[in-house]
């Protein structure tokens, strides 16, 4: 059941081991401090200077939140994207998905799984930004689609950990479809009454930010991080003007009324744990 | 003892200065005077009840508005165990004069709304006065709604001198946001109990104002206007607040007589802020104590209780 974790896990020990020598110290983007490795990766990769959240993927989020791979079931562990554009840019989409595989060995930008939270059972889908930028393609779309069905059948409460550069344009309208299919999820499992915790973390844009990410009952997002819908680029050059400082960023989106609160990584998962107990939902008798 | 003092409560400071007086000059010769002080300080309490209970409406008014009266936040942090804010309306901004959020009240889960005046200058500019823009009231809409599907109680404090008569509230519609949290408030199928805990303004306090149970602590006012206002539009005179407040009955026991409060919560002699661990008890047990009633009702039975509640109030003929 949980064999792709602990493979996934042992992959990341063996790559941390690598890069011992070359890695013991870490620039921060924030502050430009220079922060001892292990320091940062005590400190949920944290900057302890400035608070600079640096990304720690799909599997960071699962091992600070999750029970433990004992609790964890992936769903739809295999359901992986199919060119079917047959799209061919500079790279072709075949060859794309192949590398992102290599790179990160991950089999697609998200992973849903069935677990529990401090015994609370939970329903959640963490994107990873690594693999073709955490665009939403039909397998992306899909896996949410499923894992969101999942929720509401078990009246389990729903998260997603996103990190997006927005839909998948090797896929067309295919993909610009699965904000309208994963919406349309979230739809029935509101009327059902299950709730959704949606969790923005840098960058969260384009198509995720407009479909999924944005209906959370209750929206957190981690301090810092970029959300938006059109890239700062394209403003720019659109409206010819300089951007505010801090534009798109959590703290912004806050003040501007789109996000409930802002939680720091170390609190995020007492937080989940509050909400989920506070709408309603109770810890699982048996949670073997 | 509070540092800020009203202008009518002098005589009472002066009573005070008296009995301080009377001590010193007790030290200074070294006599035995504590029968004229106990004397004097018998009078200053029976003076004080006195002159607290039969504060006249302006003078409740004014209470309502001291700066050093507790606001919401003073009675959320101290009512809740638990306690997370949830900001934004999820169209335009927070709106920093409503505060809203989950918490629990002895044991009770509430989704809590509060109208946040500030405590000194930058903080009443960061809190605009407690005039809430139409993001506050969307906002409260939204942590409503949120409340009603999860079949969490909700709590609305209520202070504010008015919704904020803005170029830009208009044109985010200003009137459109209260309307619309009138008509999803008496039809929402949770209890809704208000405490108005210092000023109830026109629609600005009624926009968070629906529900099920309304209680007024004893020095705060609710009304169509605001006093002043009223003098400068009926009087041509805002000096005439005095009469305006007289005039309009805007005091407490006034809403009481009309039907739209309930109850009147005392509060410690000389106002809630000499006391406001003593205020704050007495806001919580009411809370508690009308959750206890409003529970045990059918979400139907509920809404119709609300709507014969608003549908027998104001005075005609035919
Ligand atoms: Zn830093």
């Amino acid at each position: 059941m949980a064999a792709w974790f602990r493979r996934s896990k042992q992959k990341i020990l063996s790559t941390e081991r690598r890069n011992v020598a070359e890695d013991l110290w870490s620039k921060c983007p924030g502050c430009s401090e220079y922060i001892y490795r292990q320091e940062l990766q005590k400190a949920q990769m944290v900057c302890p200077t400035c608070a600079h959240h640096f990304p720690i993927g799909c599997h960071g989020y699962i091992d600070l939140l999750l029970d433990g791979s004992n609790s964890i079931t992936e769903l739809n562990p295999g359901l992986t994207s199919v060119d079917a554009l047959e799209f061919k840019a500079r790279k072709k989409y075949t060859e794309q998905l192949a590398a992102a595989e290599k790179k990160t060995g991950l089999k697609e930008a998200v992973i849903t799984v069935a677990a529990t939270i401090n015994k609370y059972p939970i329903v959640l889908a963490v994107m990873d930004f690594s693999f073709i930028g955490g665009s939403m393609g039909s397998a992306v779309g899909e896996k949410i689609s499923r894992a969101i069905d999942y929720a509401r059948e078990h009246r389990f409460p729903m998260a997603t950990i996103s990190s997006s550069g927005g839909a998948r344009m090797q896929e067309g309208a295919l993909s610009l479809m699965q904000m309208a299919k994963t919406s349309a999820k979230l739809a029935l499992f509101n009327e059902a009454d299950g709730l959704f915790i949606s969790i923005l973390t840098d960058p969260t844009t384009g198509g995720v930010t407009a479909s999924y990410a944005m209906l959370g009952d209750v929206i957190l997002a981690e301090p810092g991080a970029l959300i938006g819908f059109a890239g700062a680029r394209v403003i720019k050059q659109t409206i010819g003007q300089d951007l505010p400082e801090g534009f798109q960023r959590a703290e912004f989106l806050l003040e501007k009324g789109f996000v409930d609160h802002i939680v720091h990584r170390k609190d995020l998962k007492s937080t989940l744990v509050n909400l989920i107990s506070f709408f309603g939902y109770e810890q699982a008798a048996n949670t073997a | 003892m509070a540092k800020y003092i009203l202008e009518f409560e002098k005589p009472l400071r002066e009573l005070e200065d008296k009995i301080k007086s009377t001590k010193v000059t007790a030290l200074e010769r070294g006599i035995d005077m504590s029968k004229e002080i106990d004397g004097l300080q018998e009078k200053l309490k029976k003076a004080a009840e006195d002159f607290y209970k039969n504060l006249t409406r302006w003078q409740r008014v004014q209470m309502a508005r001291h700066p050093e009266r507790p606001h919401s936040m003073d009675y959320i942090e101290a009512m809740t165990d638990y306690w997370f804010e949830l900001h934004g309306d999820r169209h335009y901004a927070d709106d920093k004069a409503i505060v809203g959020g989950i918490g629990t009240i002895g044991g009770k889960k509430m989704m809590i709304i509060g109208q946040q005046k500030g405590r000194g200058t930058r903080d009443n500019l960061y809190r605009n006065f407690g005039m809430p823009n139409p993001e506050g009231y969307r906002k409260a809409l939204r942590l409503m709604q949120l409340a009603a599907k999860f079949r969490v109680p909700v709590l609305s404090l209520v202070d504010t001198i008015g919704a904020y008569p803005g170029l830009g509230a208009e044109e985010r519609g200003q009137a459109e946001a209260i309307a619309r949290n009138l008509m999803v408030m008496s039809t929402l199928k949770v209890p809704i109990v208000i405490i108005v805990i210092g000023e109830g303004a026109s629609g600005g306090a009624l926009g968070v104002g629906v529900g099920d149970r309304l209680f007024m602590l004893e020095n705060t006012w609710f009304s169509v206007i605001s006093p002043e206002g009223s003098a400068s539009i009926l009087y041509r005179d805002a000096s005439k607040a005095m009469e305006a407040a007289d005039a309009m009955k805007v005091a407490p026991d006034d809403l009481v007589k009309m039907g739209i409060c309930d109850q009147v919560l005392p509060e410690p002699i000389g106002g809630a802020h000499q006391d406001p661990e003593t205020s704050i008890a007495t806001v919580k047990k009411a809370i508690l104590a009308s959750l206890t009633e409003l529970e045990g009702l059918a979400p139907e039975e509920l809404v119709a209780q609300r709507i014969a509640r608003y549908d027998k109030l104001g005075q005609w003929q035919e």
